[in-house]
């Protein structure tokens, strides 16, 4: 498979306010494959977002390389789009001329442009929203014009910042479906943070697990599952326990889990 | 129902102030000291009639109106770019903000010195070489030296305004149209301009305030001939109080109508600024 992401070496280190160095990202090298579903998964503070943002041009590295598509990244590219943590929504545009933004930035005619977002805007439930504005939605809603934004422009690369955690949990599972058939239609690229771990099982073909302070990947594995996945098969169960003791500070890894990590792969 | 209410609450203390200068006016019974109300409504509700000497009512605000819409208009053709750039750019700002807030504490009026020094009475017309006419009565009377007060007065608070909404823009919001394909330019035009507009229309509302006070004081300094300002002065110094007070209502009444104004764009177009979290 061929490589369409690539850090080598990186650190990030921000300075605070008060002069003090927090270390968000240590001895990063990470290579990702193009049509990969990848679940980064860490505590909070463990740099997933800086880790988001070093991939999506947004931000410098302190050290080292962030190379995408083959080329050094400088600045946001046109084949990826990203997907905040935070509202992005623009407040004064309505949720189409929101959702439509990247296609109208691309000279993409406009009512073009509206049928593509108008779709897409169905797909996510938010027909007969068109015309509100951010504030008249719920942050559920707004969450989910933002993913419609990202993927209206058709992205080579789609990196979502734990864009499913301010939905209910109704919600939430059918976004899932929605994403999952979204990249199984034409298998993009997406790199997406969560810190559940359920969610990342179910979503991902790979995972990577950060801890925090510095932040760095303590482990890295394929998920050999079949979509659509099931939540209640021993193999999910498996991963899960696995990841949980991971997550719980359980992180001896190598010698412990393996064991467990070789009879997951072996069911 | 429910608005003819609030109508008639807003209404209640203009009327008692309107009564109570009614009855003082009939009780002192000098005119020099306050006129009756119906000598000042008199004069507003024919504002073409020559007063004093120095044309109508309608020709001194149109004097005025015309210095305020250049000295302020100027005022934002230079503070809004300026004030975008210096929000923008760390160089920038660092190159300029020391220089401009050597001037932003100086009151406007305190210049009028200085400035009458300058230009003395040198007007628009001075500078395109009008010398008869209809266009040199008006070029005539927007003179250098208020239209810089104006410009002054208007400049500064539509400056700190722009700066201070480009500043305030919100980075996901920069950062989230990047991600979608957007160049410097529509940063600046699709997102930062609209963001910071509630901002910078902060700045001309203040600003304009501003330049009229501004203008109505430099009409009254020595050489001013036309203005609101300048009808306020003259009807004092021949002791017509109800001209001054009719001056003084006029400056009420446009501040009401420039108000307005400002505040129809806001309801009309930034109502997600108040409703947005
Ligand atoms: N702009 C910044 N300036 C200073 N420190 C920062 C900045 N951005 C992030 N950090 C620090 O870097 C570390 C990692 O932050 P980051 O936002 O990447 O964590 P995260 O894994 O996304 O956490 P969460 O799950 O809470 O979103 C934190 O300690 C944070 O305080
Ligand atoms: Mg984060």
């Amino acid at each position: 498979m061929k490589e369409i992401i690539r850090l080598r070496e990186v650190n990030k280190t921000f300075t605070s306010e008060k002069g003090h160095n927090i270390e968000a990202l240590q001895d990063i090298n990470l290579s990702i494959e193009e049509s990969q579903f990848i679940c980064l998964l860490g505590p909070s503070g463990s740099g997933k977002s800086t880790l988001l943002r070093l991939m999506a041009g947004l931000m410098d590295a302190s050290e080292g390389e962030v190379e995408v598509m083959g080329k050094s990244i400088k600045k946001p590219i046109s084949e990826a789009s990203m997907v905040f943590q935070e509202y992005s929504l623009l407040p004064w545009r309505n949720i189409i001329d929101n959702v439509a933004f990247g296609l109208e930035v691309r000279k993409v005619p406009k009512k073009e442009g509206y049928a593509i977002a108008r779709n897409i805007l169905g797909k996510f439930g938010l027909e007969g929203f068109e015309k509100n504005y951010p504030y008249e939605l719920s942050g559920g809603m707004q969450q989910r014009a933002a993913i419609a934004r990202a993927m209206a422009v058709s992205p080579e690369i789609l990196y979502m910042d734990e864009p499913f955690g301010a939905l209910d949990a109704h919600t939430r599972l059918q976004m899932q479906q929605e994403l999952i058939s979204f990249w199984l239609k034409d298998k993009r690229t997406i790199v997406f943070v969560t810190h559940s771990v359920e969610e990342a099982i179910f979503l991902g073909t790979r995972i990577i697990v950060m801890s925090s302070r510095p932040g760095r990947i303590i482990e890295d594995f394929q998920i050999d599952l079949p979509y659509p996945r099931d939540r209640w098969s021993g193999k999910f169960g498996h991963y899960f326990n696995r990841l949980m003791d991971l997550m719980n500070g359980k992180s001896s890894i190598t010698e412990e889990y393996s064991e467990v990590y070789n009879q997951c792969n072996n069911l | 129902m429910k608005k003819l209410k609030e109508v008639v609450i807003t209404l209640i203390f203009p009327i008692l102030f309107l009564i109570m200068w009614q009855i003082l006016s009939i009780r002192i019974d000098n005119h020099m000291i306050l006129p009756e109300l119906q000598r000042v409504i008199g004069i507003l509700l024919e504002p073409r009639q020559s007063l004093i000497g120095i044309g109508s009512l309608f020709w001194n605000i149109y004097i005025s109106l015309m210095r305020v819409l250049i000295g302020y208009g100027m005022a934002i053709i230079l503070g809004v770019p300026l004030g975008i750039m210096i929000g923008c750019s760390r160089k920038i700002e660092k190159l300029l903000s020391g220089f401009l807030n050597l001037f932003r504490p100086i009151p406007p009026l305190a210049w009028v010195p200085l400035v009458l020094a300058w230009f003395g009475i040198a007007s628009i017309a001075t500078v395109v070489g009008v010398t008869s006419g209809k266009l040199y009565t008006l070029l005539n009377n927007l003179k250098l030296s208020m239209l810089f007060i104006i410009f002054m007065g208007a400049f500064f608070p539509i400056l700190t305004n722009t700066i201070f909404g480009i500043k305030g823009v919100q980075k996901t919001l920069v950062d989230s149209v990047l991600t979608l394909g957007a160049n410097k330019w529509h940063v600046l035009l699709k997102v930062l301009l609209p963001a910071s507009m509630p901002s910078i229309l902060t700045g001309l509302k203040i600003g304009l305030g501003v330049a009229w006070m501004c203008l109505v004081s430099a009409e009254m300094l020595p050489g001013s001939i036309a203005g609101v300002g300048y009808l306020i002065t003259h009807a004092y110094q021949v002791t017509r109080i109800d001209i001054v007070i009719t001056g003084i209502v006029t400056i009420s009444l446009i501040g009401i109508f420039f108000e307005g104004i400002f505040r129809f764009i806001e309801k009309k177009f930034f109502k997600w600024q108040s409703m947005s979290r």
